[in-house]
C-alpha cells in the first residue's frame, strides 16, 4: 500500500480541560474519498482543523509524511470551513483572484474552477448577494485553487439543492480519480453512503475506521445509519 | 516570512472591499474635515483659542478614526473565518499586517492631506513653521491609529469589545496628552505617564510647528517617537496573530 496521506496516532485535543478528541489513530490513503461522519459536537471540525494546521494537538499527526501545520503543507491542502470563509464584500471573481495570488494559481485554472462550481454567470456579483448554496460554492472554489492534493471539506453540501449535491459528489469522485485525497465531513447519513471509507466519530472517539462495506458486513446492517447505531450500542456509551 | 506580491495583493483586496462601501470612505475623508470646520465655527469670535487647539485636533481626529476603522475591519477578518483560511495558506503574518497597513495607510494619506489643507487654507489657521511638516505629522498620527487598531483587534473577540478599546486606550491619551492642560502643569505622576504615550508627542509636534518658524529638534524627536510607536504596534500585531489555536 502507498504511504498514507493522513496518518494519526493517538491524536488528542483538549480545550479547557475537556477532551475534544481522544487518542484517534487512523490512516487515510491517497486517492480515496473518506467520509468523516458524526453528530454535531462529535469533534469533526476540531479534527479537520488539526489536519489543516490551525489546531494545537498532542500525539502524532502527519500529512504526506510531514508534521501537520508545517509550512510546506500550506500549498498542498485545500480547506472548506462550515460557514463560507470568503469576503462577502467582494465579487466572486475578486475573491478568486486574491486567493489565486496567494496559492499561485494560474488565471486559466481559475476560469476552469469557476466553471466546475458552476458560478461563471455570477462571477461579477458580490458574494453577499448570492444564495447560501452559491456562497458555499465560492468557498469550495477557493479551496480548489492551486490544485491541492488533499481536500478537507467541512460539511460542503449542507443546504444545497439535491441536483447540485449530486454534481458536487461527481466532482469529488473526479478529483479523487485524478489522485487527490478527499476528507469530507457530514452529519447526514445518506452522504456517508457515497464514501468508500468511513471514519465514524462520536464524543471525540473513533467508532469505525475502515471501508463502508466492511462496516456493513461487520454490523450486518443495510445502511450506514443503522450500522452507526449498532456501533454506538456496541461501544457501550449509548 | 514576507512576500511583496502577497502584501500588495492583500492591500489591493482590502481597498477593493472598501470600494464597495463608498459610505465608509466618505466618512473617513469627511468626518475630520467637518469636525475641524465645526471647531472653527465655534471659536469664530476667538481665533486665539482656535489656533491653540486646532493643531492638536488635526493629530487626534485622523488618529481616532483610523483606529476605529482598522480595529473593526481586522476583527471582521478574524470573526468571518477568512483569517483562519488565510492561516492555512502560504501567506506570512507580516504579509497580512503590512497589507492592512498599506491599504489603510493610503486612505490615511488622503485623509491627512484633506484635513491639513482645509485647516491651513480654508479655515485660516496661523502656522509659523513649514506647512508640509504639519501634513506629515497628521499622516504619521493616522498611521499610528492604523497600527494600534490592527494590534488591539487581537484582544477583542467581538466588534462590541473592539469599540470599547476606544474609550479605554484613546481617550486617556487625549485627556493627558497636553491638549487640555500643558504637561508642565499636570501632577508629576500624570506628566510621567503622558511622556510614555504616543499621542503626547504627536500633539507636542503639532504645537511646535504652529509657533516656531523652523522645525526644532524637539519636533523631529516627536515625529520619530510617534513613528517608532507605530512600527512597534505593527510588529506586535504580527506577533499576536496566532496560526494555531488551542
Amino acid at each position: 500500500m502507498a504511504n498514507p496521506v493522513i496518518l494519526a496516532d493517538k491524536l488528542t485535543v483538549t480545550k479547557n480541560n475537556a477532551v475534544i478528541l481522544s487518542e484517534l489513530s487512523f490512516a487515510v490513503q491517497p486517492g480515496s474519498i473518506t467520509g468523516l461522519i458524526g453528530p454535531s459536537g462529535s469533534g469533526k471540525t476540531t479534527l479537520m482543523r488539526s489536519i489543516v494546521g490551525v489546531q494545537k494537538f498532542t500525539g502524532n499527526l502527519t500529512i504526506a509524511g510531514k508534521w501537520a501545520g508545517q509550512r510546506q503543507l500550506r500549498r498542498q491542502i485545500g480547506y472548506v470551513t462550515q460557514s463560507p470563509a470568503v469576503y462577502f464584500d467582494l465579487t466572486v471573481w475578486q475573491n478568486l483572484q486574491y486567493f489565486a495570488t496567494l496559492t499561485r494559481a494560474q488565471e486559466k485554472d481559475v476560469e476552469k474552477i469557476l466553471q466546475t462550481v458552476k458560478l461563471d454567470k455570477q462571477r461579477d456579483q458580490l458574494v453577499e448577494s448570492l444564495s447560501g448554496g452559491q456562497k458555499a460554492r465560492v468557498s469550495l472554489a477557493v479551496a480548489l485553487l492551486g490544485d491541492p492534493q488533499l481536500l478537507v471539506l467541512d460539511e460542503p453540501t449542507v443546504g444545497l439543492d439535491p441536483l447540485l449535491r449530486n454534481d458536487l459528489w461527481d466532482m469529488f469522485k473526479d478529483l479523487a480519480k485524478d489522485g487527490r485525497t478527499i476528507l469530507v465531513s457530514s452529519h447526514v447519513m445518506d452522504e456517508a453512503e457515497r464514501c468508500k471509507n468511513l471514519l465514524l466519530l462520536r464524543d471525540g472517539k473513533l467508532l469505525w475506521n475502515d471501508t463502508k462495506s466492511a462496516l456493513l458486513d461487520h454490523t450486518k446492517k443495510d445502511t450506514v445509519g443503522d450500522a452507526f447505531v449498532a456501533m454506538i450500542k456496541k461501544s457501550g456509551v449509548a | 516570512m514576507y512576500h511583496a506580491g502577497v502584501t500588495t495583493a492583500t492591500a489591493k483586496r482590502i481597498l477593493r472591499q472598501l470600494s464597495h462601501d463608498p459610505r465608509t470612505i466618505a466618512l473617513i475623508f469627511l468626518v475630520p474635515c467637518v469636525l475641524l470646520g465645526l471647531l472653527r465655527w465655534l471659536y469664530d469670535g476667538n481665533m486665539t483659542i482656535f489656533d491653540q487647539i486646532a493643531p492638536a485636533l488635526l493629530g487626534i481626529f485622523p488618529f481616532v478614526i483610523m483606529f476605529i476603522i482598522t480595529s473593526i475591519t481586522t476583527l471582521r477578518e478574524r470573526t468571518g473565518g477568512t483569517m483562519e483560511r488565510l492561516m492555512t495558506l502560504p501567506i506570512g503574518k507580516l504579509d497580512l499586517v503590512l497589507g492592512y497597513m498599506f491599504a489603510f495607510g493610503l486612505l490615511a494619506i488622503v485623509q491627512a492631506i484633506l484635513a491639513s489643507m482645509l485647516l491651513l487654507y480654508g479655515l485660516g489657521l496661523d502656522v509659523a513653521g513649514p506647512h508640509w511638516f504639519l501634513v506629515v505629522m497628521a499622516l504619521v498620527d493616522a498611521l499610528l491609529g492604523t497600527a494600534l487598531g490592527i494590534f488591539v483587534s487581537a484582544f477583542a473577540r467581538t466588534e462590541f469589545q473592539a469599540i470599547q478599546f476606544m474609550p479605554a486606550l484613546i481617550i486617556p491619551q487625549i485627556l493627558i496628552g497636553g491638549l487640555l492642560m500643558p504637561l508642565a502643569q499636570m501632577p508629576d505622576v500624570l506628566e510621567r505617564i503622558a511622556y510614555c504615550l504616543p499621542l503626547t508627542y504627536a500633539i507636542d509636534a503639532l504645537n511646535i510647528i504652529v509657533h516656531h518658524t523652523d522645525i526644532t529638534g524637539d519636533a523631529w524627536r516627536d515625529l520619530w517617537v510617534v513613528l517608532a510607536f507605530a512600527i512597534a504596534a505593527l510588529l506586535l500585531a504580527a506577533l499576536t496573530l496566532r496560526r494555531r489555536t488551542t
